[in-house]
């Protein structure tokens, strides 16, 4: 195997042994990267110098000191990156160089983790292709002709591809989940304030959570040792205990009671898919867990709801973008109001401002109640639901999507279908829920995920039915073929 | 309910956005395609249901009154597209 | 005004709270600070910041808010007001709408010696914006710089209730409040530093008539004075396009304080609409009752209790013990005073009159003022012992507010010891009375008033040292034994 196809714990194995260097992994990562983005088009900007000497600086054993020394990660370009631009993939901030780092990113560093680069998204993380990117769109490397999913397509095709062991992404309605599912990856969402949301980028404040992409479970538990935990700069992070995520990777799941929701195994859900999440159960149920069928009535409300609440905090926090103080900017208008409007205009792609739009419309006089104030009682229920079903259960399994990854170009135009991806993810985000998307199979030589969401802080657990679940199946050892033969 | 071309007009100002004619269009017929899929919301009986406003139970997070350096004016300004004596400058306002 | 019509004025203020650092990040509030070197990516408004509420505000605000005698709240929350302008970078200002901090509160205000109650519907947290430097008027300048330093400010927005009915009572309660927020010490309250700032919603209606007429509102009133020029402006317009049948809008004006006049602010834009929904980036703050109460605790006594004392243990009018507190130091310095004297009206009258004069005169605080009360109360006690006359005070009070000398050495100085040794007096009251033999007989034959103009001559001709009491006293005996 080559050094680039190892995950974390696998190389921090061999950098203890004393088998490979820093140097060496870093490299095998980039000559990956090179041969292979082309076809995959994961990266928005490669940080090869600064991951380069950075590598350099920890050749002696004395400068080592960190759960992640040496160890190459990407990040979706949500995340700000003092000195290295953060576009959110959109025109808007092409050439935006925060002089900061986010929260999660300053804590990966401070382990002496390697920055590869920054990975391609859908605008501002709105969208489910990545092909809503204002650059250009990632391809599936399961099938080159198909997207990796969204928003987070960059980071889930990235790690897919090999060119990276981990990358962090963000999950608004599914965008760290669904495109793990299209690219048989695994997709770690945590609770809502288990992992600090400064300096990511916004899209919808009450839902937007930063996570792991891995090819591993066990990778995504290192990472979460790492970045979850109280940010006092994050006013809704949670000052709640973090386990040691890792104490929960062990394959006994014997008593664990799992559900699974009725709603989510009929409505236009794909027949093979739908086979391979109820074959997962049986495993489970192999494995010894309890396993019975509940009812989450509120659960088709949560799309649109979603599309109401997400659009509305969104219409709030994309007005920043105003051409005074950074990004894109109109230098010809004459007068504010049309500097603001060319700016934005030229700035931002279609679906963002569509939602900025619909955000700005369902906010506005005579429309706040009908639409942001229904949703929001909306919300209250949906969480009642799970809170309901967790008086007897310790998880819930669902599909993560109702298909497997769809051509590129398919759904652009159709933007409701496009948004029905996220039908299983997104009641997850209105609940503030942890859930994790794992491979459990494949559909005509498509990745097909399945969503393991736990109770709010309960991460743990999440983890370890997905590690068990990984131990006892295998693919994760299949490898996607980048348009070639299949490995 | 489709949305009239005028009041798309309406929420492109409100939200600082250009349009042409046919986007115009467009998004008259796009936002009134996903407003009407958020009907079903009316489906649902809230009269009596809070809305959900803070997911978590978070009460009082404050920080102490306690003043640190501000950021290098230099540094801040960086990305300002445009600058004057230390100032973004803009076109005017009226 | 025209009688036939009843002006009806509610004030929106803003005071900037006192703290250290701002209300959501931990730039420094201090004043006057080189263009945009008090900033942050926080209140900068840069991708992925996030607010943290400061708790000195909070605890700042109830302060204000009990002051006020208003509710606090059990539960407030803090939502975004959306809009568009190049001093707010995040496009929306974090302030309160549904649950704010305080509400339903009142202050009361002496008119002419009546107390009227204004009611105070609710006092909220929200965060400044910075501020647009225009070339020229914001009309034709051809661009702004915009500074961000203010921005982030903490500020407590006070709405009144439609409750005032005249200019006057606008700036009672202006003055009022002031002198409240001073003496709880939540803000500096300095009108020139932008640090108390008021807008204005004014309406006109017949006398009698119940509804309330078409309201504008009148931004940009940066001192007392334009204050009332502004309504009274105002209320004359709105009593014109009345009588001349035009129809009123509903409008946002400003006040250009160069023209006395107040402009529409209105441009070919949409109408206001704030989007208002509670921002997700802030948990609630729950406020529990010890709080408040502990808070409570530690109020300073306010103006109403100050008054109170004042008219209570010294017999001051009402009217002076409402200019007396009109700010903390200003009473301070009074009590100070009154430490070294004994006649609180003495000192009123002082403090009211030639002090507040030199003060205004030369745009001085009370704090700057180089007079030291003991001096002041020596001074006083220097006229009663018969040392001065109240003339020569004067002079001497000039001096002292100049080079902060004590009063016996500027006396001692200037030779300005008065002149009480009668025989001396009578002299020159002869003297007097032989030049001015006309107006001796005038005052024999019955014009009293004659007398005046011979103690003036007597004054003069000792250059203010006589003691006109015994002046007074000498020449009337002088012309009746004749």
């Amino acid at each position: 195997m080559e050094l680039y196809e190892l995950g974390l714990r696998d190389l921090q194995d061999k950098l203890n042994r004393e088998e490979v260097s820093i140097r060496e992994i870093i490299e095998s990562v980039l000559k990956r990267i090179h041969e292979v983005d082309d076809k995959v088009k994961a990266f928005i900007t490669l940080d090869e110098e600064n991951a380069l000497k950075k590598a350099a600086g920890l050749s002696s054993k004395e400068s080592r000191k960190g759960q992640i020394v040496g160890l190459p990660f990407a990040l979706k370009d949500v995340f700000c990156t003092r000195g290295l631009r953060t576009t959110c993939a959109s025109r808007m901030l092409e050439n935006y160089v925060p002089i900061y780092d986010a929260t999660a990113v300053s804590r990966l560093n401070a382990e002496q983790g390697i920055l590869i680069g920054k990975l391609n998204m859908d605008e501002f993380a709105m969208g489910s292709s990545t092909e809503l990117s204002a650059f250009f769109p990632t391809r599936n490397p399961w099938d080159l002709e198909r997207v990796p999913g969204g928003s987070s397509g960059g980071c889930a095709a990235a790690v897919a591809a090999g060119e990276v062991p981990v990358a962090l992404g963000s999950d608004t309605g599914g965008s760290i989940r669904q495109p793990a599912s299209f690219c048989g990856v695994v997709g770690f969402k945590p609770s809502y304030g288990r992992v600090s949301r400064w300096g990511v980028i916004a899209y919808s404040s009450s839902m937007d959570q930063a996570g792991v992409i891995a090819r591993k479970v066990e990778d995504c538990a290192l990472i979460m040792n790492i970045i979850a935990g109280h940010d006092p700069l994050d006013a809704t992070s949670a000052n709640v205990e973090v386990s040691d995520y890792t104490s929960f990777l062990q394959p006994n799941i014997r008593g664990m009671k799992i559900a699974y929701p009725t709603e989510c195994f009929q409505q236009g859900m794909d027949e093979a898919v739908k086979n391979l999440v109820l074959n997962a159960l049986k495993k489970y149920e192999e494995l010894g867990a309890i396993i019975e069928e509940v009812s989450l009535p509120h659960g088709e409300y949560a799309l649109p709801a979603y599309y109401i609440i997400g659009p509305a905090e969104a219409s709030a926090n994309l007005a920043c973008y105003d051409g005074v103080r950074f990004g894109l900017r109109d230098y010809e208008a004459d007068n504010v109001l049309d500097m603001y409007c060319n700016s934005r205009s030229a700035g931002f792609g279609d679906e963002v401002k569509r939602r900025i739009m619909l955000g700005t419309h369902v906010l506005s006089s005579g429309y706040y109640k009908n639409y942001y104030l229904k949703a929001m009682k909306v919300r209250r229920l949906i969480k009642n639901d799970f809170d309901q079903v967790f008086k007897n259960f310790d998880l819930i399994v669902t599909p993560t999507t109702p298909t497997t990854a769809f051509k590129l170009g398919a759904e652009l135009d159709d933007f409701l279908t496009l948004y029905g991806n996220d039908i299983f993810t997104v009641p997850v985000n209105m609940a503030g829920l942890p859930a994790i998307s794992i491979p459990c199979g494949f559909s005509d030589g498509l990745p097909v995920g399945m969503q393991i969401i736990g109770q709010t802080f309960d991460e743990g657990r999440v983890l370890k039915a997905a590690y068990a679940f990984e131990q006892n199946t295998t693919y994760h050892n299949i490898k996607p073929s980048l348009g070639g033969e299949q490995r | 309910m489709a949305l009239t071309i005028k009041k798309v007009e309406d929420i492109a100002l409100m939200a600082r956005l250009n349009l042409k004619e046919e986007e115009k269009e467009d998004f008259a017929q796009q936002l009134s395609l996903i407003l009407d899929y958020t009907n079903s919301l009316h489906n649902i009986d809230t009269d009596n249901v809070e809305p959900l406003i803070h997911i978590l139970p978070i009460y009082n997070v404050f920080r102490d009154d306690v003043v640190s350096p501000s950021s290098p004016r230099d540094e801040i300004l960086l990305n300002g597209p445009l600058l004057e004596d230390g100032q973004y400058k803009v076109p005017k306002i009226m | 005004m025209n009688e036939d019509y009843e002006v009806v004025v509610g004030l929106e203020v803003h005071a900037e709270l006192k703290t250290q650092s701002k209300i959501f990040c931990s730039c420094s509030t201090a004043f006057g600070a080189e263009p945009n070197t008090q900033i942050c990516p926080g209140c900068a408004g840069f991708p992925g910041m996030l607010p943290v509420l400061n708790r000195q505000v909070v605890e700042i605000a109830i302060m204000a808010g009990l002051a006020l005698n208003c509710e606090i709240a059990e539960i407030c929350l803090f939502d975004r007001k959306n809009y568009f302008y190049p001093d707010l970078p995040r496009a929306y200002q974090i302030s309160q709408l549904d649950l704010p901090i305080c509400q339903k509160g009142y202050l009361e205000i002496d008119l002419d010696g009546k107390k009227k109650r204004i009611g105070i519907t609710r006092a909220h947290m929200e965060e400044d914006a910075g501020k647009l430097v225009h070339q020229g008027n914001i009309t034709s300048s051809p661009f702004s710089l915009v500074d961000l330093n203010r921005c982030g400010m903490p500020l407590l927005e006070i709405v009144s209730e439609p409750d005032m009915r005249s200019s006057q009572e606008a700036r009672a309660y202006m003055e009022k409040l002031r002198s409240i927020l001073l003496f709880a010490g939540v803000s500096n309250c300095k009108m020139e530093e932008g640090s108390l700032r008021c807008d204005a919603n004014i309406s006109v209606r017949p006398r009698g008539q119940k509804e309330l007429g078409i309201r504008t509102e009148i931004k940009n009133l940066n001192s007392f004075r334009a204050l009332e020029r502004a309504i009274e402006y105002e209320a004359k317009r709105h009593i014109e396009a009345i009588e001349d049948g035009e129809k009123l809008i509903q409008e946002t004006r400003t006040w250009d304080e160069e023209k006395q006049i107040t402009l529409s602010m209105r441009s070919k834009e949409e109408a206001e609409d704030y989007r208002y929904f509670p921002d997700p980036n802030l948990p609630p703050v729950k406020i529990e009752r010890e709080w408040v109460e502990k808070i409570r605790a530690t109020l300073p006594e306010l103006p109403d209790q100050a008054q109170l004392r004042l008219v209570d243990n010294y017999s001051l009018p009402p009217y002076d013990a409402v200019i007396l507190t009109l700010t903390p130091e200003f009473l301070a310095y009074f009590d100070n005073c009154l430490a070294h004297y004994h006649d609180a009206k003495t000192v009123s009258n002082w403090m009211m009159g030639e002090l507040s004069k030199h003060l205004n005169q030369n745009n001085m605080e009370i704090n700057d003022c180089k007079i030291q009360p003991a001096a002041l109360a020596r001074m006083l006690s220097l006229i009663d012992e018969g040392t001065i006359s109240g003339k020569m005070a004067k002079s001497v009070f000039e001096e002292m507010f100049a080079s902060g000398k004590e009063p016996d050495l500027i006396i001692k100085e200037k030779g300005m010891v008065q002149i009480s040794d009668e025989s001396t007096l009578i002299k020159i009251i002869e003297e007097v009375t032989a030049n001015n033999a006309g107006v001796v007989e005038d005052y024999r034959s019955g014009k009293e008033k004659a007398l005046g103009f011979l103690v003036g001559q007597v004054m003069k001709a000792t250059r203010g040292q006589a003691n006109p009491a015994i002046v007074n006293k000498l020449l009337k005996d002088c012309l009746k034994g004749d």
